[in-house]
């Protein structure tokens, strides 16, 4: 279905454990490497952390980033600003292609400066008040990510930072694909970034139970839809898209990847970490997907799955995705690889889900060797897939019940 | 210390917060409108300044250190 108002793809743009880029991520999906590493940091030595395993980036930000800038951002600002260079030099649109007063930004992230709040709580700790650094709100604020990437593009159509947990760079997605048919906005650059790999995060994450300690086997510590799996391994990085008004993108000669062709939201109303266990809300994201790209579930023939590896969450989001297309798609969970991104994750799936779309070839699920028994759908293992698709839906689901699906198709 | 060691060591502070080469660090430089230096990280360079030169930069004071020069001055009648 084309309107002239349907919202397209020009640029992508990532920094994850796989690699410094899009290219590099994604050729590590389809040959199923691993982003998963021993964790040797002091403060997991020293406060006895039962997970000593991490996805780390690949690439350093601060070896891309010039160092003055690098030391004014905290580091999931410094992984916003990178993937959105890489997007909006992959989108050609250089310094006047689009008018900045019709530009704008939605970038999200779950947790946001962690690391400069709890550097700087060390700061006044140990040296006092006048060792605080005065960039220390803009560094730990989670619009951070969002405004630098907007000062950096000067975008002036808005500026915007969902923030949903694991959810928040689908929802930027949803978010950018909302103003451009709106009329808001000729271009809108969105995304997830995430950099939280520290103390208190990963001692929440553990406390709660959800992390695998799988330490001795770190490359298969991230095992989603298997058997065995015992929860996610955390990861950092980021994703940004260009998003175009299809008309606009048409009009300016745009290389085009494919369309976000439609999104849906929805919440459990169920409990603040727990997904309602039918994954009634994951559905109904779902379809509200579905029917706002105008895509019929038989269309679908891929699902870019959210599942992280946890033991309860990997086996609600296959009900939703029978309940709301049917059993005829084939999935994957690329958490395997690159663990769970949190706020960054949506965005560098919806990426990856994308590419799937483009080039009709689906990443295995790493580490799936035994599929647990109540997924009752496929799941691709071993080696890519070839499938021509017509459409793809990618799922994110955060903390508070928030659920995110997106529509890809092409052009 | 010398205006001169005081301008050198100034200017390495300034370069390592705010990315300015130290050798456009000179005393007729306005920090805002030819250094291009945010108030941000004036505060940032004040705090280095106080902890190298044995100083200390009160807010009033600060905002009075419109130029390199003016800094090198009040560090050297003040350390």
């Amino acid at each position: 279905m084309t309107t002239g108002n349907d919202v397209v793809v020009t640029g992508l743009g990532a920094t994850t454990p796989l690699g410094g880029d899009v290219a590099s991520t994604w050729d590590a999906l389809l040959a199923g490497r691993s982003g998963v590493m021993p964790l040797d940091a002091d403060w997991a030595v020293k406060y006895e952390l039962p997970v000593r395993i991490s996805a780390p980036l690949a690439v350093e930000p601060t070896e891309v980033l010039p160092r003055v800038e690098a030391r004014r951002l905290d580091r999931c600002e410094q992984v916003a600003v990178v993937a959105a260079r890489q997007a909006w030099a992959d989108a050609g649109l250089g310094d006047d292609g689009v008018d900045p007063e019709r530009l704008g930004v939605v970038v999200g992230t779950g947790i946001g400066g962690a690391m400069t709040l709890l550097g700087q709580d060390d700061l006044i700790e140990t040296a006092g008040l006048r060792k605080v650094s005065p960039l220390t709100v803009p560094m730990l604020m989670p619009n951070g990510p969002a405004a630098h990437v907007g000062l950096d593009l000067k975008a002036r159509a808005g500026v915007h930072a969902p923030v949903s947990a694991c959810a928040s760079g689908a929802e930027a997605l949803a978010w950018a694909w909302r103003m451009l048919r709106a009329g808001e906005a000729d271009v809108v650059v969105a995304g997830g970034a995430e950099a939280c790999i520290t103390t208190i995060t990963m001692a929440g994450f553990i406390q709660a139970r959800t992390m695998s300690t799988r330490n001795d086997e770190p490359e298969r510590a991230s095992r989603p839809f298997d058997v065995d799996r015992d929860g996610f391994v955390l990861g950092e990085g980021a994703g940004i898209l260009v998003l175009e008004r299809e008309e606009f993108a048409r009009a300016r000669g745009a290389r085009i990847y494919g369309k976000l062709a439609g999104i849906g939201t929805s919440s459990d109303g169920h409990h603040i970490t727990a997904a309602d266990p039918e994954g009634i809300g994951q559905s109904r994201a779902i379809a509200a997907a579905l029917r706002s790209a105008g895509v019929s579930p038989a269309d679908v023939g891929h699902v870019n799955c959210h599942a992280t590896s946890t033991q309860v969450g990997d086996v609600i989001e296959p009900q939703a995705v029978r309940r709301a297309i049917g059993d005829h798609p084939v999935l994957t969970a690329p958490k395997g690889h690159h663990g769970h991104l949190l706020g960054a994750s949506g965005a560098v799936e919806a990426i990856t889900t994308l590419l799937s779309v483009r080039d009709g070839v689906v990443p295995p699920t790493l580490n799936l060797e035994n599929i647990d028994p109540k997924v009752q759908l496929e799941v691709v293992t071993g080696e890519p897939r070839k499938v021509e698709l017509t459409a793809a839906v990618n799922n994110s689901f955060g903390f508070g019940g928030h659920n995110v699906s997106l529509v890809f198709t092409n052009a | 210390m010398s205006n001169e060691d005081i301008q050198k060591g100034l200017a390495e502070i300034v370069e390592e917060v705010a990315g300015v080469e130290a050798a456009d660090v000179t005393s007729d430089k306005s920090f805002v409108d030819d250094l291009d230096i945010d108030s941000l990280s004036m505060v940032e360079i004040a705090v280095q300044a106080e902890d190298k030169f044995g100083v200390k930069i009160p807010d009033d004071e600060l905002a009075n250190l419109k130029t390199v020069g003016d800094a090198v001055t009040y560090i050297a009648s003040n350390a």
